[in-house]
């Protein structure tokens, strides 16, 4: 089915796309019709920046286990990290005792 | 055939961007609007234009995604298309309707024109139906004809099944049995309604196919019932838009 639905919020970072790195601001998640995975439904993934263009996106087409899998992937490699470490606003501070 | 891009004039007269396709023949011939699918003004909606032509119809498919991703490689125009809201309905009807007006004014036109779509296209081949002044309308497994879109749908579209009354031409209803968008249910609903308001109508529905079985580059791809669908447009397309 095309379920329309689609799940988009800001991000911040950058990424990989045919002509090379940009600035990542967008990642829109819609679970549909794949362009390329062998599969009927696919979760699809755009990591964009729509003011460079239609062009600028990063897209993956995972399986419902490959996306829950990658979800779980991402907590584990940001629990193993100092939190914060990865953070826009730098890592935590420790609190003086 | 011929095969080009040409530029015709969609909704609200803006330039839109239109694969069409057309017989070398003096004419006259019939047209068909082909709607493409979510994924986009791609290949496999192209070789469909193709296949139109080559069976003696002009054909042509605008380019939907046109004002988003002007120039833009198919999937990354249809995942700016999606970010951006979609197609409103009212944008797409006078899409439609510019694709139309131009095949009707080919030289070689007999005036009759049908639309074709699949998937999302299905609905808005029968929603055109309903809207526009067409010959034909080929409705490919459309989910929503029936039925309220989802909760949180991000366009502003309108209920389709609550249009039928207003349908302008014979409608071809082609579905997979093991579909759930559309479900047979809701199939059996729209099938009930063009019934009951004693609309011209043909529907069949495909054992073993579920959704999308026409599409030749997907696993949903099933020979038997596509091969056989072709046969049904084709057949349906002879009856109504010879000229």
């Amino acid at each position: 089915m095309c379920t329309y639905l689609t799940q988009s919020g800001p991000i911040d970072g950058s990424g990989k796309g045919g002509s090379g790195w940009f600035t990542l601001t967008q990642a829109t998640v819609y679970v549909d019709h794949p362009q390329h995975a062998p599969y009927e439904h696919t979760v699809n993934i755009d990591l964009a920046n729509p003011k460079l263009g239609p062009s600028a996106r990063v897209a993956v087409e995972l399986t419902e286990e490959g996306a829950l899998a990658l979800i779980e992937s991402i907590r584990a490699a940001l629990a193993s990290a100092p939190p914060g470490l990865a953070s826009a606003h730098g890592p935590a501070r420790p609190v003086a005792a | 055939m011929m095969a080009e891009t040409v530029k015709i004039n969609g909704h609200q007269g803006d330039e839109v961007e239109a694969y069409l396709a057309r017989p070398l023949t003096p004419g006259p011939t019939g047209g068909v609007v082909v709607i493409h699918h979510m994924p986009g003004y791609d290949e496999s909606t192209k070789e469909m234009v193709r296949k139109f032509a080559a069976h003696g119809y002009a054909a042509t498919c605008p380019n939907l995604y046109w004002r988003e991703a002007p120039g833009a490689a198919p999937d990354d125009a249809a995942a700016t298309a999606r970010a951006s809201g979609g197609v409103p309905d009212e944008r797409l009807l006078g899409d439609v309707a510019g694709a139309a007006a131009y095949l009707r004014g080919l030289t070689s036109s007999n005036g009759k024109v049908g639309v074709i779509g699949h998937c999302s296209g299905g609905r808005q081949a029968f929603l055109s139906a309903c809207m526009l002044d067409l010959d034909a309308a080929v409705d490919c497994y459309g989910a929503f004809v029936v039925g309220t879109p989802p909760e949180g749908f991000p366009l502003q579209v309108q209920p389709v099944l609550p249009l039928a009354d207003k349908l302008s031409c014979p409608v071809l209803g082609l579905f997979g049995a093991d579909d759930q968008y559309p479900a047979p249910d809701e199939v059996a609903t729209l099938e009930a309604e063009l019934r009951k308001l004693g609309k011209e109508f043909e529907f069949h529905s495909y054992e073993g196919a579920g959704h999308a079985f026409f599409a030749v580059d997907r696993p949903s791809y099933r020979p038997a019932s596509a091969v056989e669908g072709w046969q049904r447009i084709f057949e349906f397309y002879g009856r109504n838009l010879a000229a």
